[in-house]
């Protein structure tokens, strides 16, 4: 783990896998260090913010030095399952990246037990890894500036549900009616870090 | 008996904030809040209010409020032109107006009422996240803001010694970020010893600051990282974008510098034109303007 430096009230932990991503941010919400106010897990990162009236920089890094990693956090997640129904604008194009037909990307998308690695570009945002294959599926050359509420998606290594309607610019293949970020549910976000997630064909309409 | 206000005008922004929603960067909800954290804190200790309590941040002024009942109020921040009572709170009778004009310095005005705004909390924050779509709706003309009942005796201060947010240039102090290594020693050197421009594309999100572009010496994409406040976020064209209240949990451009953190309220008060100077300090080093 290298620690870099963040300024005067954080500090970026930089792991060398999302496995060791995944054991750092149990440990750490596990027994967070006093003061911090955040934990931001990313795909090779942990940050951690600070509230300065509460703790210094010196006292989170002894802490950390302290940290006992959780490895293999993938299986102990909890699970939440999304129903999909695939007919997403992108679903033969991305097939068709991927070397699949429609019924072969299907399968695999729904095969998979995939983990929610960190959120982020909205709230409710989870990025979901597979820990069994390399997904690899580029990114829309020209970003739609209107991805509608529900639509699940491939981007990168990443499969994912946009949360509200928002611009993006993953490869759409489906929808759900799942509500991924709630604000009269607590916690409001369904895809956390550390859950695994799995999703469902409930067929086509 | 409910005491409130009502909205004339809003000049060009006028949000509700607090201390906004830390612990959530994790589910992707960012913290948001007061931009000037420390002219927001001084607002609500003006009046007795606890702190954490809901105010209004004015951007560049424009604010016009008609008191509905009496109500104690003051300014922070941005001192706006007209007679409101800046840093010094002051009573309204029912049926008084408060008219904030344009600040001659500063960007953000904070108006805190004895009792604070009682408005809906989402995410146990009244916070308006303009970038996540969060918290309460925008100030608008006619809204009538309702205020709540006050939980301490006020303190016996008249006049807070405070300075007003400068005008012309500004120095603010930074250390090397975490992707400082993205970029050649001559870039690090450009970054803390050139004037930038704050750019009128500026809001609650960031900073752009025009000026030289900075080179990387590193190719390729960065993986989205985790980000706070005072990041110097340096995408492809090379300018600075620092990171305010508002800012994106993760970012996948690299980071090479932070701004020390009891600067960054200095510069959420920059005007777009103003001039910022960004100066290395080892440690945070001793305060500078």
């Amino acid at each position: 783990m290298r620690v870099l430096p963040c300024g005067t009230t954080s500090l970026l932990l930089e792991l060398d896998d999302l496995d060791g991503v995944l054991a750092t941010y149990a440990a750490l919400v596990q027994d967070p260090p006093k003061g911090v106010l955040d934990i931001v897990p990313a795909a090779l990162t942990v940050l951690l913010v600070t509230d300065p009236a509460e703790t210094s920089l010196v006292e989170v890094r002894r802490a950390i030095g302290h940290l006992k990693p959780q490895y293999d956090r993938r299986a102990v997640g909890e699970l939440v399952e999304i129903p999909v129904t695939y007919d997403g604008e992108d679903l033969q194009d991305t097939a068709r990246l991927l070397g699949y037909d429609v019924p072969e990307l299907i399968r695999r998308h729904t095969a998979e037990e995939w983990t929610v690695a960190f959120c982020g570009f909205a709230p409710g945002f989870g990025y979901l890894t597979s820990a069994t294959q390399e997904w690899d599926v580029p990114r829309r050359s020209s970003p739609r500036t209107k991805v509608p509420t529900g639509s699940v998606a491939l981007g990168g290594r990443f499969t994912g549900v946009y949360p509200r309607e928002s611009p993006g610019g993953w490869q759409l293949i489906g929808r759900t009616g799942l509500a991924m970020f709630d604000l009269s549910r607590e916690p409001p976000a369904l895809l956390r870090p550390g859950n695994r997630g799995r999703f469902v064909d409930v067929g086509a309409r | 008996m409910t005491r409130s206000m009502t909205v004339l005008a809003t000049g060009p922004l006028t949000t509700v904030q607090d201390s906004g929603r830390p612990g959530m960067a994790a589910l992707g909800v960012g913290r948001s809040g007061a931009c000037d954290r420390a002219s927001y804190r001084l607002a609500n200790r003006l009046v007795g209010n606890a702190a954490g309590t809901a105010v209004l941040e004015v951007t560049l002024g424009g604010l016009h409020l008609r008191a509905n009942d009496e109500l104690t109020v003051v300014t922070t921040g941005a001192r706006c032109e007209g007679s409101s009572p800046h840093n010094a709170p002051g009573r309204l009778r029912a049926g008084d107006e408060l008219l904030l004009g344009a600040p001659a310095a500063g960007l953000r005005t904070y108006v805190a009422v004895r009792g604070g705004f009682a408005v809906e909390p989402v995410l146990r924050s009244c916070s308006t996240d303009l970038l996540a779509g969060l918290g309460p709706a925008v100030v608008a003309t006619g809204d009538m803001l309702v205020v709540g009942e006050p939980s301490a005796p006020m303190p016996r201060i008249d006049v807070a010694p405070v300075s007003d947010p400068a005008q012309g240039d500004v120095t603010v102090r930074v250390m090397p970020g975490p992707r400082r290594d993205w970029f050649s020693d001559g870039a690090w050197i450009s970054l803390v010893s050139q004037s930038y421009t704050v750019s009128s594309d500026s809001n609650r999100v960031g900073i752009r600051l025009a000026g030289e572009p900075l080179e990387r010496i590193r190719d390729g994409e960065l993986q989205s990282e985790g980000m706070a406040r005072g990041a110097l976020q340096i995408p492809p064209a090379g300018t600075p974008v620092l990171f305010l209240a508002d800012h994106p949990v993760t970012g996948g451009y690299p980071v090479i510098a932070y701004v020390v953190d009891d600067d960054v309220d200095r510069c959420a008060q920059l005007q777009p034109g103003q001039t910022l100077l960004l100066r290395e300090v080892i440690n945070g080093g001793p305060r500078q303007n």
